[in-house]
């Protein structure tokens, strides 16, 4: 047995059972999971996790599932990778990155959700599942789909990189482009999903499912041996995830398996698309819907669900918010692929790049312990480099053409 | 003007279970003043104490969110269809 008393409405505390189900009734704020802490504190300890596999399961007292995880077994307990060049490049000494480029089975933090999600989805007796999705979730969900033997229905804006589509096709998913911004698929999706009655894993089952976020963080808690980093700089889509690593960084102390957490939380957005890191800086929590244009199309997303908890996390945290350009974006792809051999999608160059404005503005310091979350891999988003990574030199299969290609550089 | 208002589920025991009403008014404020007449309650539900549209509902005027118009002010014309969407992952008819 899990330790879900049912759901709560964020904002008016009214309570729910826990069924598939993500709005408040009465002032329509998002619903979240009612943890049992007392009866989690009695059977969790560091000793206890420490001695569980190495996946997210190892959490799985604070996850949201009633019995054990039914797909996605592997997923989680990704490196936490110490720099040695990158922390020289942008002159921090105790740089860190946490690198769900390489997570099971789908390659992106994604992985950490669906597989909360799908497991739910089994629990609640549903047969099919679907999201709307910038490409990683796709991937994700198809795969876990068929992993747990379900149908799946995904729903992209018909102009995703070519990637993310294959990448999704080849599990066997109904994918559906449609003409528009994610979140005009976003909408359409809320509709079917009343109509259908099928398990959206980012919709109907979104209270579960955005808990899946917090293992990224518990990780890195304990992979620091046991204490939060100063600084974590964050990729911002929906906010969702900026603000579970938040959760489980204040779960873990309220546990006491950690000491204290003096973590400011840093928000990470591309210029062409920044609505909560524009909230930041403009001092307002009120956000103020975009229509997204940046080649960082796996966190394009204009009018975001938790934007609200987003900025109020980094005002909470003390940290704060930055957004770079899509040059920036590919310069921080290949900086982080340069020097750490770490091959990170759009969203990581924007990671990087912001952190390097971050330091230039002094909110970063160089021997505060820094943690870049790296979500996504680049072999999703070959598209955004194509024209920026060099070319290849061709010679004929002879000894002298090779010398003589040496001579010239 | 009269345009249409589509009413998503957390509202429809004020609306006797009808997913479309029709309303009056010239603007986004007062297409809700008028529904409040004839469905009362309706306000309290999409307004917070401070008679500010909730944080957690998002209006649209023809698929286009009000907040890229002039929010409430939004204009309004005959035959245009109102929707009033959770924030939350876009809606929930």
């Amino acid at each position: 047995m899990g330790f879900v008393k049912g759901l709560i409405c964020k904002e008016c505390r009214k309570i729910y059972p826990k069924e598939a189900l993500h709005v408040c009734e009465f002032c329509f704020g998002p619903l979240e999971v009612d943890y049992d802490y007392e009866g989690i504190r009695k059977v969790i300890s560091r000793k206890s996790i420490e001695n569980s596999p190495p996946n997210m399961w190892r959490y799985k007292a604070l996850l949201p599932i009633d019995g054990e995880p039914t797909v996605g077994i592997h997923c989680g307990f990704t490196p936490l990778v110490k720099t040695k060049n990158l922390g020289k490049a942008l002159g921090l000494e105790n740089l860190y990155v946490k690198n769900d480029s390489v997570n099971h089975p789908t390659f992106s933090f994604k992985d950490r959700v669906v597989a909360v999600a799908v497991t739910k989805a089994n629990e609640l007796g549903m047969d099919t599942v679907g999201c709307a999705s910038t490409g990683n979730l796709a991937n994700s969900v198809a795969a876990h789909a068929a992993e747990a033997g379900l149908e799946s229905y995904i729903f992209i804006p018909s102009d995703l990189e070519p990637g993310k589509v294959m990448s999704t096709l080849i599990y066997g998913a109904r994918v559906i482009g449609v003409n528009g911004s994610y979140d005009d698929v976003n909408r359409l999706c809320s509709e079917i999903a009343m109509n259908f009655k099928w398990a959206f894993v980012n919709i109907n089952i979104r209270p579960y499912y955005g808990d899946g976020s917090k293992t990224f963080g518990y990780e890195i808690a304990e992979q620091l041996g046991w204490k939060t980093p100063d600084n974590i700089i964050v990729p911002v889509a929906g906010s969702s995830l900026i603000t579970k690593i938040w959760k489980s960084f204040k779960e873990f102390k309220d546990l006491g398996l950690i000491d204290k957490v003096k973590t400011k939380i840093f928000a990470a957005q591309a210029t062409g698309c920044a609505p909560v890191t524009t909230a930041i800086k403009n001092g307002t929590d009120v956000i103020k819907p975009v229509k997204p244009n940046t080649i960082a199309k796996s966190i394009a997303i204009g009018n975001p669900a938790d934007g609200y908890y987003g900025v109020k996390t980094t005002e909470e945290s003390g940290g704060w918010g930055e957004d770079v350009n899509d040059d920036e974006i590919v310069e921080g792809m290949k900086l982080l692929a340069n020097t750490e051999g770490i091959f990170t999608e759009t969203a990581g160059g924007v990671v990087v790049s912001v952190t390097k404005k971050l330091i230039k503005q002094g909110r970063i310091n160089k021997d505060e312990l820094t943690v870049l979350s790296i979500t996504g891999n680049g072999l999703k988003t070959r598209e955004a480099i194509e024209n920026s990574v060099g070319k290849i030199s061709i010679i004929e299969p002879k000894l002298g053409a090779f010398n003589n290609l040496m001579e010239k550089n | 003007m009269a345009v249409k208002v589509r009413i998503p589920s957390p509202l429809l025991k004020l609306t006797n279970n009808q997913g479309e009403v029709s309303a009056e008014g010239n603007s986004v404020k007062e297409i809700f003043d008028d529904l409040e007449k004839n469905y009362p309650g309706i306000k309290e539900r999409v307004y917070d104490e401070e008679g500010q549209l909730r944080r957690f509902i998002n209006i649209y005027i023809n698929e286009e969110d009000i907040r890229f118009v002039d929010g409430e002010s939004s204009s309004v014309k005959n035959g245009d269809e109102i929707s009033i969407i959770p924030a939350i992952a876009g809606g929930l008819f």
